[in-house]
């Protein structure tokens, strides 16, 4: 069963563990769950996180990357909620919770779920530090940790 | 065709979204990025660098030379940055 949700939501961690505990016969759940960091930028720390995003094509790039998990992996579920819109340091943007027989396949089906949303799915954060506001530039290494699955 | 903008270029540009008419001889993605360049100062400032922007055709990605074909939405934006 696959779970899309973006949402202005607060993320509810214990409502989203019940969803992928129930009803499946997997033996193994992993789950990540990224939160915003406050770093300290040289205009100082992060005061608020702008998440914008594509209507549409966010959602149908979610359903394409855990349909992909679920028939590599032969899940039993794969969740993927992603917060948009205004968010401050230590809230939750994002959670991936997969369901599988064992742990090898539930494990890397997480993780290539979060490397690849990185890169496949329309999102764009603004961040505010010091009154200011800029853009967040997309990372390398971001683009090497999705590569890396494309491989196998 | 509808043409949507995001993040930075859509700031840049100053609307999310337009209806345009591109002339004969637009037929990539990259033709149209160069096309839209002209209609404003905004436009040229947003579109000026295409190695620093990505595109999608009806809500999938594709890359910079992909031919627009009967797409009715095209949609143009800085790199993605979720997770």
């Amino acid at each position: 069963m696959i779970r899309i949700l973006v949402s202005p939501a607060i993320i509810d961690l214990s409502v989203e563990m019940d969803r992928i505990e129930a009803g499946h016969s997997a033996g193994a759940i992993a789950t990540f769950t990224g939160l915003v960091r406050a770093d300290a930028k040289a205009e100082g720390k992060v005061e608020t996180l702008e998440l914008e995003h594509y209507p549409g094509a966010t959602e149908a790039a979610l359903h394409a990357l855990a349909g992909e998990a679920e028939a590599r992996w032969s899940l039993s579920g794969a969740t993927i909620v992603h917060r948009v819109g205004m968010m401050a340091p230590g809230d939750r943007i994002v959670f991936v919770g997969t369901a599988a027989a064992h742990r090898g396949a539930a494990l890397d089906a997480c993780a290539f779920l979060i490397d690849r949303l990185k890169t496949d799915a329309p999102f764009w954060k603004r961040e505010t530090s010091g009154g200011e506001a800029r853009w967040v530039e997309a990372r390398a290494s971001d683009d090497r940790a999705a590569e890396r699955w494309r491989d196998a | 065709m509808r043409v949507l903008y995001f993040a930075w270029v859509r700031e840049r540009i100053g609307t999310s979204e337009e209806v345009v008419d591109p002339p004969a001889g637009v037929e990539t993605v990259a033709d149209l990025i160069g096309w839209l360049a002209g209609r404003s100062d905004g436009h040229g400032l947003a579109l000026a660098a295409p190695d620093r922007l990505r595109a999608a055709l009806d809500q999938a990605f594709v890359p910079l030379d992909t031919p627009l074909g009967d797409a009715s939405e095209v949609a143009i934006f800085p790199p993605v940055t979720g997770g």
